[in-house]
């Protein structure tokens, strides 16, 4: 046997010696402990009734957590951690930098939000069908996808936030709740075999998986490589999972099926992690590639935007305008990545801080209206909303100003930053469909506020004379509702009101992903480290050595 | 060898994406389960193909001592196996859950989530 003590064998050489430090666990800790409490739920599925709290205190764990995570991030820079010993690049590496570690907070922060607002949107019978332990699991995928370091790893996480989020959708299994499902699940499957397929002739070409090893490998490759090849199919794999133009076509034929708390977290999170995993591969790993494809990402990107926004003005069904809202901002995401420069990817990164914060607020707050409305949700039957919460309307149309890009709220300041990029790189018509899609967002959506809650009742009412009120909600369950879409709006404030610390988390993102080192520092620093010590120790024994020999050599003479 | 693969799995691909392209559910998820194939066998190939040679250390060596097959593309293949078994598995039940329901596996005739005559949205203000 290998492992017998005949063998003295040098683990150093291939394993980590140093145990892991506190603030390496914190690294993966949100998915130790969304996978935990998944798990406990599971046991506990003859009691569903205590999910909401076990879901609420986990979420709480994970986002104090990722705050501290990003607070180490933000000081000392990209933090690494290896699984099972084994050295980077044959460990699995779990790898977060400023970007990752940013998107991860907020979106652990939307899911809290949810958590507690979910126990008015899921009945017994969604609890009983597991809804918390399936939401806990789409938080593992997630924040898997924003911690990993390793593109294989990634694209497990991507699987398993996406057979949770079939879990979601299909909750309850109304008949247009299994067309939709149908249509989401097989699209993004494929989408999700289109990046294995990518990251297969990754492997093939550099021989490793570990993202900050392909970042360093790729710089030196044969000039016949076939990257552009391979970048191409990561963009039309993130693209689809993004629901860019044309293939966003999943995302409105299913969004507006599901509950509405399931919409919101979907329409927060889920395309994202296609942005973040876009902008990990092409803009980290493979930026020739990104150069490659820039002309081709500024058209999808100006398509999108402008689909996205006519879509949303074309729509009667509220949940549906907002669909085509989460693809318009996919639009200016993708905008970023097409243009390219630090500042453009910064743009990029705001605007995901921004729309994850916004959809699920304005789902949420929708949902509240629908509920006071009794289940309407076609905007000529809607109205009235002023009249019974004047709180919703405000908080809905901070969130409409905010959603349009308008000052001074959180939407204004990242298109303000990809406004400038893609003047300062002369790439005028971008710049023309970020405008005009912002004015576009404006009017549809200002028409929802306008007949939804402005005017007195639905058509056909003399300005609310004879409508019948809207049942508001009162004690416990008003508080639920209002107190996470509250504090969604009031970030949706700070982010517009003081931009300063998000531009230098942004920054730091954008920084880390242009200029790979400091990340393949915290991946390969450790490893360094120890090679080094043991070079020192090698030394050290052949110094001692020689000079034994010098002194042998001396009593010789 | 790995040519003869690679054309393979071209053919994979070509089959797994005239399937999809059908309007009918059946056929799409065969193409999907053609298409897990071809992307398990494309890992497989640009691992590099070694024939003959187990990636198992002899008894009182430490490394290996000739070069053996890569074993990493044979995890990898194993994870998408599993990951892809029980997608297909889930899309079947839900494939035939949906012709319970909506009568039809043509996908143009689904139109229960997104009416077929919609009405616009209202004009005033």
């Amino acid at each position: 046997m290998a492992g017998s003590p005949s063998h003295s064998v040098d683990l150093s050489q291939a394993m980590i010696m140093a145990p892991s430090s506190p603030s390496d666990w914190l690294i993966i800790s949100p998915i130790i402990i969304t996978i935990l409490a998944g798990a406990i739920m599971v046991m506990l599925r003859s009691k569903p009734n205590i999910h909401a709290y076990l879901a609420t205190i986990a979420m709480a764990m994970v986002v104090t957590c990722e705050l501290l995570l990003l607070q180490n991030v933000l000081e000392q820079g990209p933090q690494s951690m290896t699984m099972g010993r084994w050295m980077p690049p044959f460990g699995i590496s779990f790898t977060v930098d400023a970007m990752g570690a940013l998107l991860a907070a907020v979106s652990g922060i939307v899911a809290l939000a949810v958590c507690i607002y979910s126990s008015l949107d899921i009945n017994y019978t969604g609890r009983r069908l597991g809804f918390y332990p399936f939401l806990m699991l789409l938080m593992t995928g997630v924040s898997g996808s924003f911690l990993t370091g390793d593109i294989f790893n990634l694209y497990v996480w991507f699987e398993v936030m996406l057979i949770s989020s079939f879990g979601l959708i299909i909750l309850g299994g109304e008949r247009a709740q299994i067309d939709g499902a149908l249509k989401y699940a097989i699209l993004n499957l494929m989408a999700t075999t289109l990046f294995l397929v990518a990251t297969g002739l990754l492997y093939g070409v550099t021989g490793t998986l570990n993202m900050a090893d392909i970042a360093l490998k790729t710089t030196l490759l044969p000039p016949g490589a076939p990257m552009g090849t391979i970048g191409a199919l990561y963009f039309l794999a993130f693209a689809m999972k993004a629901a860019a133009f044309p293939v966003n076509f999943w995302l409105p034929a299913s969004y507006h099926t599901p509950r509405i708390v399931v919409s919101a977290v979907f329409a927060g999170l889920l395309t994202k992690v296609g942005v973040y995993a876009l902008i990990r591969t092409l803009v980290m790993i493979l930026p020739e590639s990104r150069e490659q494809l820039s002309e081709i990402m500024a058209i999808v990107a100006a398509l999108t935007m402008l689909v996205g926004t006519l879509g949303a003005l074309a729509q009667n069904d509220v949940r549906r305008i907002l669909g085509y809202l989460v693809i318009a901002g996919i639009g200016s995401m993708l905008a970023g990545v097409a243009i390219g420069t630090g500042t453009a990817i910064m743009g990029s990164i705001l605007y995901a801080v921004h729309s994850i914060l916004v959809m699920t607020a304005l789902y949420l707050s929708l949902g509240v209206l629908i509920r006071m409305s009794g289940g309407k949700y076609s905007l000529a039957e809607l109205g009235g909303g002023y009249k019974a919460s004047s709180l919703l309307s405000i908080l809905f149309l901070v969130l409409v100003f905010a959603v349009s890009g308008l000052p001074p709220f959180s939407g204004f300041w990242p298109k303000f930053v990809l406004v400038e990029a893609a003047l300062s790189e002369g790439h005028h018509w971008l710049t023309f469909a970020i405008l005009i899609s912002g004015l576009l967002t404006s009017i549809a959506m200002g028409r929802v506020w306008a007949h939804a809650f402005w005017r007195g009742g639905p058509i056909g009412t003399e300005d609310g004379r004879d409508a019948a009120p809207l049942n508001n909600l009162v004690g416990t369950v008003r508080a639920r509702a209002f107190i996470p879409i509250s504090v969604l709006t009031v970030f949706v404030v700070i982010m517009g009101v003081m931009p300063t610390p998000f531009f230098g988390m942004a920054q730091a993102g954008s920084y880390s992903l242009l200029r790979p080192q400091a990340y393949t520092q915290a991946v390969f620093g450790e490893v360094i480290k120890q090679k080094q010590e043991q070079h020192k120790i090698m030394n050290k024994e052949a110094e001692s050595k020689n000079e034994v020999d010098k002194k042998e050599e001396g009593s010789h003479q | 060898m790995e040519t003869l693969l690679a054309l393979l799995v071209g053919v994979y691909f070509g089959v797994s994406v005239y399937l999809m392209m059908s309007r009918y559910i059946i056929r799409i998820l065969i193409g999907v389960a053609v298409l897990g194939n071809g992307v398990n066998l494309l890992i497989f190939t640009s691992g590099r193909l070694t024939r003959e040679t187990p990636p198992i250390i002899p008894e009182g060596s430490m490394v290996p001592e000739v070069v053996t097959a890569n074993p990493l593309p044979q995890a990898l293949i194993l994870t998408a196996i599993v990951i892809s078994f029980s997608f297909l598995a889930f899309l079947l039940v839900l494939a035939f859950r949906t012709y319970q329901e909506l009568g039809t596996d043509d996908t143009v005739k689904m139109r229960v989530a997104e009416p077929e005559n919609e009405a616009f949205p209202p004009v005033s203000y």
